[in-house]
């Protein structure tokens, strides 16, 4: 179990502008009024998208029964993280104190059954709470199988999702990113003209295989990713990523201090950016060559941008029309709200409030600059509070988190899923289709006349006419 | 409103079309001890008899009057008076159609005389129902085959108000429901319910949801159908409060049933999706003079939310439809009812109703009709019968199979569409087939700076999703 002081020192984040004022971001989750995941949620989605590895959940059944297979995030080749493992802790097990003994035979299992290159072992509440000693378990596993085995002490009653997110990025600093170098850089893929740079990118999970949107522009350019973390990663990409010259910190703040620690042990430099809308993509393209510096880079790299901002442009054309001044309600979590924002002007659409509860004052500032001083930014977050502002401001549509999806519908409201539960992947020049293509799906269905309007019989309006006659058989023909 | 394009190529290629004898069956399996008997050769009812063998997996009684050589040339109505003699000796049902085929209409048949002919010379047998129609398979369908028995039925078996006594509202609950071919013993099920919650006493007319439900009897074998609208009911249509009828290739039926009764017409095209059951309940809520019953109600609130949950999936979906006109008109109004597209609508045969279905075109044509424009329009969801399984597997999409026949799965027959909750249940279906089926997410790329293992590298594994 993690002492306090360890647990104080991961909410100290000096990489984190919520870190500056007090109890914004990693707040105590409040007894009676929590709706967010625990250390455990962030944890296991924050590392899941290794997909090779064999990740075992110590707990009894409720951690993994009912967060295993999960489907949001997708990989290019191993499948093992689709697997769900548990060591599905009995009462026996606590009582008799038998739970250590039995880690240690399921990692066994997992590498006998499916032979992985790593096994995770996330700690749950009630081993942590019994005293089971994860790090020692993995130890000596690890010796007696050869394996890599990594303890992600992630109890869920040491905080919130967004703690667990370090919990496992901390992991990884700690126990696996180092142990290996990159594979050296075949020469089928060298290029004389252009020197290769090697990168990473932090808290990319590749959502519905959106960053095979932006991947093959990569490529391109000539930046090797050394590693996602963890969108569709394997264990080996992970052992190099401090071989990088330069990290990106993919929209969300969740695994912050894993780019904060690379910087201190390796000098790595870092910067944040996002991959959702075209201005942005552009700019987090451009960054990696400023930060690179290298000219002939940045030369490749803008005239990329010109060319795929053109194609594109021409593309969200005919869509432009269909949403031009259409109503938004953002309401965004993970994702950065500035960011969507700037996506969303992009197709001529009206953003007429925000939710900032997770926005950092240099977020605020980023949309006030967007939007106006005078833009409704919301802190609460309530489903009765959204759909009042739906409401007040005429809002055409709803973009928020799924778990805002069924109050919306039940409200009769258009909605648009952003979060990592989504189908469908919005990263990129490409991933822009995608969105338009959603957004004008659901504003223009004909089902919220259908469900808004009165039944026939409750409105006094007359019945619809029968119709009579016609159709007779000696008009039929064969054509 | 639809632009209709007619058939322009000789070769007929996975047909969609069913002919119009099997179509007289089907109406005619929908009453009590009844037989239907096609005029033609024995082929002709050992295919009819397969396909419903297939469809319903029960047994199902069809005769021939077994037309050979020197009948076909030489004249069959012997045939056709020995075959009316030999069921009613047999079996002693109590009603016979006679259906013609083409080899019989292109003979120059007269089933209507072979029917007096029969009457004169065999009056013992008066009590047997007998009725001839004209269903030729060189035109119509079996929607058109169905409509035009059901209407001579009518017209044999319904005694003229003025003759018999009748007028409408004498039985203040019954209402007499006309149901075309697409309705399922399911549907028909789900359809009484729906009455009876309104206080109505509803009589199917036919209803094979007592004749082809799958039921399990006492008698081990029956020569004729067991169960369906009992005969002795056509006399009663007249006393009826109302008549509904579904379907507009029933039309003309009904127009002659009012003609004959002076019972009242509440005319509706199909019983799919929220408008058209909105439009059921008002008339049901006109006839019966009740409310609309709260469970009901629910039900709507049911169908609603479904369709709020499904428009993420069936929102702007591309789909080919390939059905009869009735069951077309139904799918098109209840699939853009979810802002789907329907990209490809393709039809057995022309009929009135075409030309005010709401899409750009219908195609009258077959299967591969269906295959071709839906290929060129990037269909992405086939509704038909059991052929265009195939179909849609050429086409890479999931199918959501309809209509006739459904032979490649079990209880197809039996599955309920209509009303509030079978029209939830179909677009939980369409929604389910397209999330499992998700062929047109994020290709797969690998970057060929990768580090990822040497054995993924070699060796793709082909995901499936």
């Amino acid at each position: 179990m993690k002492s306090t002081k360890d647990i104080a020192a991961l909410l100290d984040e000096p990489a984190c502008e919520h870190n500056k004022k007090e109890k914004s971001g990693c707040a105590k989750p409040k007894p009676g009024a929590s709706a967010g995941g625990c250390a455990f949620d962030g944890a296991q989605i924050a590392l899941l998208p290794i997909a090779d590895v064999a990740h075992i959940v110590h707990g009894p059944i409720a951690c993994a029964g009912s967060s295993w297979d999960n489907r949001g995030t997708r990989s290019s080749g191993a499948d093992l993280y689709r697997i769900g493992m548990t060591t599905d802790l009995t009462e026996q097990d606590i009582v008799m104190g038998r739970s250590e003994k039995r880690l240690f035979h399921a990692i066994k299992q997992a590498i006998d059954s499916y032979h992985p290159p790593a096994v995770f072992i996330y700690n749950t509440c009630v081993p942590a709470l019994v005293g089971d000693d994860i790090n020692a378990v993995c130890k000596s596993a690890q010796e007696r199988w050869g394996v890599p085995v990594v303890p992600i002490d992630s109890a869920g009653f040491y905080g919130t999702k967004n703690l667990g997110n370090r919990i496992a990025g901390d992991a990884m600093v700690n126990h696996v990113i180092g142990t290996r170098d990159p594979d050296p850089l075949p020469l089928t893929v060298q290029r004389a003209e252009i020197k290769i740079h090697d990168v990473n990118l932090i808290g990319e999970y590749n959502i519905a295989g959106e960053f095979w949107h932006v991947l093959p522009l990569f490529d391109e350019l000539g930046l090797r990713i050394l590693c996602t973390l963890s969108g569709d990663a394997r264990f080996r990409e992970v052992q190099t990523m401090h071989k990088a010259e330069v990290n990106m910190m993919v929209c969300s703040k969740a695994m912050v201090n894993v780019a904060r620690k690379l910087q201190q042990k390796y000098g790595t430099p870092w910067f944040e950016g996002s991959y959702y809308g075209i201005t942005d993509t552009s700019q987090s393209l451009r960054d990696f060559a400023k930060v690179l510096n290298d000219a002939d880079l940045t030369e490749r790299t803008e005239a990329l941008i010109l060319r795929e901002e053109t194609r594109i442009r021409k593309e969200l054309e005919p869509w432009k029309a269909r949403l031009k001044g259409k109503r938004v309600l953002l309401f965004t979590g993970g994702v950065k709200s500035w960011s969507v924002i700037s996506a969303l002007q992009d197709l001529g659409m009206v953003v007429v409030a925000t939710g900032t509860k997770k926005s950092t004052e240099e977020d605020k500032a980023r949309i006030r600059e967007l939007m106006g001083e005078d833009t409704v930014m919301i802190d609460d977050g309530s489903p009765r509070a959204l759909l009042k502002i739906v409401h007040d401001y005429k809002a055409d549509i709803l973009i928020a988190g799924g778990r805002n999806m069924y109050t919306a519908l039940k409200a009769k409201v258009p909605f648009l899923d952003i979060n990592q539960e989504r189908e469908f992947g919005y990263e990129g020049y490409q991933g822009m289709l995608e969105l338009v293509r959603q957004l004008a799906l659901t504003i223009e269905s004909p089902v919220w006349e259908a469900v808004r309007a009165p039944a026939p019989w409750k409105s006094k309006s007359p019945l619809p006419p029968f119709a009579k006659g016609g159709n007779t058989i000696e008009e039929v023909s064969n054509g | 409103m639809a632009d209709i394009l007619k058939r322009n190529k000789a070769l007929s290629v996975n047909p969609l079309k069913a002919s119009q004898p099997i179509g007289g069956s089907l109406a005619t399996l929908g009453f009590n001890r009844a037989m239907p008997m096609l005029h033609g050769s024995q082929g002709c009812t050992a295919f009819a008899k397969v396909f419903f063998v297939r469809h319903f997996r029960e047994p199902i009684p069809l005769q021939s009057t077994a037309m050979d050589q020197g009948s076909s040339v030489m004249g069959a109505d012997e045939n056709v008076r020995e075959g009316i003699l030999t069921i009613a000796e047999k079996s002693r049902p109590a009603l016979i159609t006679i259906l013609t085929t083409g080899l019989a209409e292109t003979q120059g048949a007269d089933v209507h005389r072979n029917v007096r002919e029969f009457r004169e010379a065999n009056p013992e047998f008066a009590d047997v129902a007998v009725v001839a129609v004209n269903t030729p398979d060189f035109t119509g369908s079996v929607e058109t085959g169905f409509a035009a028995t059901l209407t001579e039925i009518i017209r044999a078996l319904v005694p003229d108000a003025k003759d018999a006594g009748t007028y409408p509202g004498k039985r203040k609950r019954q209402v007499n429901v006309l149901v075309n071919y697409m309705l399922t013993p399911g549907d028909l099920e789900a359809l009484r319910d729906i009455f009876e919650q309104f206080q109505l006493r509803p009589v199917f007319v036919p209803d094979i949801s007592d004749s082809l439900d799958g039921c399990l009897t006492d008698e081990d074998f029956s020569p004729v159908t067991i169960g369906g609208t009992l005969i002795s009911e056509m006399a009663t249509l007249g006393d009826a409060l109302a008549t509904v009828v579904i379907g507009p290739s029933l039309s003309k039926a009904a127009e002659l049933l009012e003609q004959k009764t002076g019972v009242p017409t509440y005319a509706l095209d199909h019983l799919y999706g929220l408008k058209a059951n909105d439009a059921l309940m008002s008339a049901l809520t006109e006839i019966s003079g009740h409310d609309v019953p709260e469970r009901i109600e629910r039900q709507r609130s049911q169908l609603q939310d479904a369709m709020l949950d499904t428009h993420f999936m069936l929102g702007q979906l591309r789909i080919a439809i390939a059905a009869d006109a009735d069951l077309l008109n139904a799918f098109v109004d209840q699939v853009q009812e979810m802002g789907a597209e329907v990209v490809a609508a393709v039809t057995s045969c022309n009929v009135p109703l075409l030309s005010r279905i709401p899409v750009a075109s219908i195609k009258i044509g077959d299967l591969e009709d269906m295959e071709l424009i839906g290929k060129a329009n990037k269909v992405q969801l086939v509704i038909g019968n059991s052929h265009a399984v195939d179909t849609a597997e050429r086409l890479g999409t999931p199918i959501l199979r309809a209509g006739f026949p459904l032979y490649d799965i079990i209880g197809g027959y039996q599955k309920t569409w209509i009303g509030y909750r079978g029209s939830r249940q179909t677009l939980f279906d369409l929604a389910n087939l397209v999330i499992n089926f998700s062929h047109e997410e994020i290709p797969i790329y690998r970057s060929v700076y990768a580090q990822k293992p040497a054995s993924e590298i070699t060796d793709y594994p082909l995901s499936c999703h």
